[in-house]
């Protein structure tokens, strides 16, 4: 994480410089004439919220956080910022933590991941990245090209599946994916395989004939392996904006995810749509990626990722 | 635009009906914001592709990994092919795994030519040599599919640099996701900073994204957003229209109707008489009622407007998101004022505020937040109408 927090400091620098100049004189003025309001408490409660907005975290739900702050304040008397600050902090930390929650990989029989997401989010890399660390760890590891509808995406997975020195069962473009996966559960059966990771193509939430199709592939999971896919993957976009919690719930109502990989922290955005999809959904946040190498994949961590979100 | 076919429903008709009889400052500033956003996005599309005389003509693509370029690539060639063109796809992507078999499969399906790209091969010599090879065969558009980057990562920054350099293409295309958030300011800035860009394409429109993007994408490079992308085939590509673009951002799929009459109905003098008000500063809290009930009508505007650069922090957009009771609340305070304090909020001190609150039933708290959303609303709007906040956007400085 440390090279993403120095980048992210010149986002926010930035950020700060454009937006903040000609607003902060207006602001001031009205306020002051109609409410004769503090302008230090004005000041950083402004600038904590520029920081949560421009980190995706929503204008509604920063407005929230920045309430609950503000209670605490007045509650407690306090107006020193740095202390409002480490408030701010504390609560988003403290939403987060609930959903830290590594991955947890029994040693004994055959456990099966499906990852799952909108279109070019990350999916086939982080399951190359995934596979890579499992192997590290000692475990057997499988992968199952069920993406059968984008062009070379069985290519693709294929590469990392040399990479790694991990076997991929395959069939051609166009097939059936539940096909592909009734045939990989039958393989890693068969070859005592400790994880088999299965890579979907990436479809947009909305798509209800997409997602009945993710739907028929983890009824068939479970009909030839009881108990599985044991973790649904859901891959999400730091990128992507507050559409992000759209895809977590749709996703989750349709096929149950149990956890989530925040992608592409390596770029100037910060996911903090994040932080609404942890307090409302409470799902498990497992990885996060951070480029595009294979060791580019880090467990999750609230603490580091709100600092990063202040940086 | 599958969203935008806008057919007012039953009940939004019985609504519109309503409207024709009485037009409201509070509709007709819906109409204003519309037509802000319209213009925002630069009014009327963009004339799609400007090639180059000289042949072949060459089609640039770039933007953050995962954004769509390569299938967005394979649309472009058949959209041209199907004008008649010959067409050359080249995969200049020799990072991510398989990305030139991708483009080979899709160039395959659309029977465009393909260069012959190897995932050894430096990403500009492909280009130069695609170049001479696509001027040898008389292809008579070339389209270049880069690898996805980030906008920090100098060296692949320089990468596109030299490509353009070599290359002098006749349109370099940033292509973002429509569900990309705050940060397509930064991305845009840029990439527009880094390569001169010459439009936008905006991709995976075919979801349940607003869109609120392609604001921020048009403010801060000032470049037109040519195409929109709808969906994962080779056919899902369109033109893109400003107006629809404001209708789905603004999320009234079924308000269009509503505004549409709204516009035919609304007498011309109306129109500009709000206007001028707002100009002059002049939105009284009597506007500011109406416009609470209409906004009601658009809970959306909050989540729309976060989206707009500088727009995210308007307070005031929160609380807009009124239920009813907040709404009548509202109502009851602004009915227990005096013409005067109406007009005038200024006039409105402590003791003041105690009789408001007492005659409408609320506390001095509520009529504190009332005024304060008031004036951010207030404030907004000016910024909005005004002719220095229209320029402000174009140069991707945001004064709010
Ligand atoms: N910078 C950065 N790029 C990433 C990261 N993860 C994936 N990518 C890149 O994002 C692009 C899309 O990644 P894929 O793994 O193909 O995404 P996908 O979700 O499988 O895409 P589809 O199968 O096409 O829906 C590729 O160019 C990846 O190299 C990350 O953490 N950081
Ligand atoms: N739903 C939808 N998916 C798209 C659209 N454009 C591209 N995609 C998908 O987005 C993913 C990434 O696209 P790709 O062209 O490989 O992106 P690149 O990495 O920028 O070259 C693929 O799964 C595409 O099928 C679109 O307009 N709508
Ligand atoms: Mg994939
Ligand atoms: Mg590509």
């Amino acid at each position: 994480m440390a090279g993403e927090e120095k980048k992210g400091s010149n986002l926010f620098e930035r950020l700060k410089k454009g937006l903040s100049k000609t607003r902060k004189s207006m602001v001031k003025s009205i306020d002051e004439m109609i409410f004769g309001e503090k302008v230090i408490e004005r000041d950083i409660f402004e600038e904590i919220e520029e920081t949560l907005i421009a980190a995706d975290v929503g204008a509604a739900f920063t407005q929230d956080l920045i309430d609950d702050m503000r209670e605490i304040a007045k509650r407690q008397d306090l107006n020193n910022p740095e202390i409002l600050r480490k408030i701010l902090r504390d609560n988003i930390a403290f939403i987060l933590k609930k959903s830290e929650a590594p991955l947890d990989i029994p040693k004994d029989g055959l456990f099966t991941i499906m990852v799952v997401g909108v279109n070019g989010t990350g999916k086939t890399t982080t399951i190359g990245k995934m596979a890579m660390g499992f192997k590290d760890q000692g475990y057997s590891v499988m992968l199952a090209a069920a993406d059968t509808f984008r062009a070379a995406a069985i290519e693709q997975l294929d590469v990392w599946s040399q990479r790694c020195g991990v076997p991929m069962i395959r069939q051609q473009m166009g097939a059936d994916p539940s096909a592909v996966v009734f045939d990989a559960l039958h393989a890693a059966r068969a070859k005592k395989t400790d994880i088999l990771i299965i890579d979907t193509a990436g479809r947009l939430h909305t798509k209800v004939n997409l997602m009945e199709e993710l739907k028929k592939v983890k009824r068939i999971m479970g009909r030839e392996l009881p108990g599985a896919p044991h973790e649904v993957l859901l891959v999400l976009d730091a990128t992507t904006g507050q559409n992000a919690l759209a895809q977590a719930r749709m996703f989750g109502d349709e096929v149950g995810v149990t956890g989530i990989v925040l992608t592409k922290l390596d770029g100037t955005a910060k996911g903090g749509i994040i932080i609404r999809i942890a307090r409302e959904l409470h799902t498990p946040i497992r990885y996060i990626g951070i480029g595009e190498a294979p060791d580019d994949l880090r467990v999750f961590k609230s603490i580091e990722y709100t600092d990063a979100l202040f940086e | 635009m599958k969203t935008t076919s806008g057919k007012p429903s039953g009940n939004s008709r019985a609504v519109g009906r309503e409207v024709l009889d009485s037009i409201t400052p509070g509709q007709q500033v819906v109409k204003i914001v519309h037509d802000r956003l319209v213009e925002l996005m630069g009014g009327v599309s963009a004339p799609t592709l400007k090639l180059a005389k000289q042949l072949p003509a060459s089609l640039m693509l770039v933007g953050l990994q995962g954004c769509g370029k390569t299938t967005t690539a394979a649309k472009l060639a058949h959209h041209l092919i199907q004008q008649g063109k010959r067409v050359y796809l080249v995969p200049a992507d020799v990072y991510r795994p398989a990305a030139i078999d991708q483009l080979k499969i899709l160039a395959g399906q659309i029977g465009a030519g393909v260069f012959d790209s190897k995932s050894t091969d430096d990403p500009v010599k492909i280009c130069a040599d695609a170049l001479g090879e696509a001027r040898r065969s008389g292809f008579d558009v070339m389209i270049m599919d880069t690898a996805g980057r980030l906008h920090i990562d100098e060296e692949m920054m320089e990468e596109l640099r030299r490509i353009k350099a070599v290359i002098n293409p006749s349109e370099i295309l940033l292509l973002a996701d429509a569900m990309t958030g705050q940060d397509a300011v930064v991305v845009a800035t840029k990439f527009n900073e880094s390569l001169e860009i010459d439009g936008v394409i905006l991709t995976k429109m075919d979801g349940d994204a607003r869109g609120g993007a392609a604001l921020s994408l048009r403010a801060v490079t000032g470049k037109p957003i040519k195409f929109v992308g709808v969906g994962e085939k080779i056919d899902a590509l369109e033109i893109f229209y400003p107006d629809r673009m404001a209708t789905r951002i603004l999320g009234m799929g079924d308000i269009l109707g509503l505004v549409e009459k709204a516009q035919a109905a609304m007498d011309l003098g109306q129109a500009q008489a709000l206007e001028k008000k707002l100009r002059k500063d002049e939105f009284t809290l009597q506007d500011f009622r109406d416009q609470l009930t209409q906004m009601k009508k658009m809970g959306s505007l909050s989540e729309i407007l976060g989206m707009m650069p500088g727009f995210g922090k308007m307070k005031a957009m929160k609380n807009m998101e009124v239920d009813d009771r907040e709404l009548t609340r509202t109502a009851a305070i602004i009915d227990s004022m005096t013409i005067k304090e109406r007009r005038n909020p200024l006039l409105i001190d402590g003791q003041r505020r105690k009789r408001i609150a007492r005659g409408s039933g609320t506390s001095v708290q509520d009529i504190n937040r009332l005024l304060k959303n008031y004036a951010e609303m207030r404030k907004m709007m000016k910024k909005m109408m005004s002719k220095e906040g229209a320029k402000a956007f174009r140069r991707g400085q945001f004064p709010f």
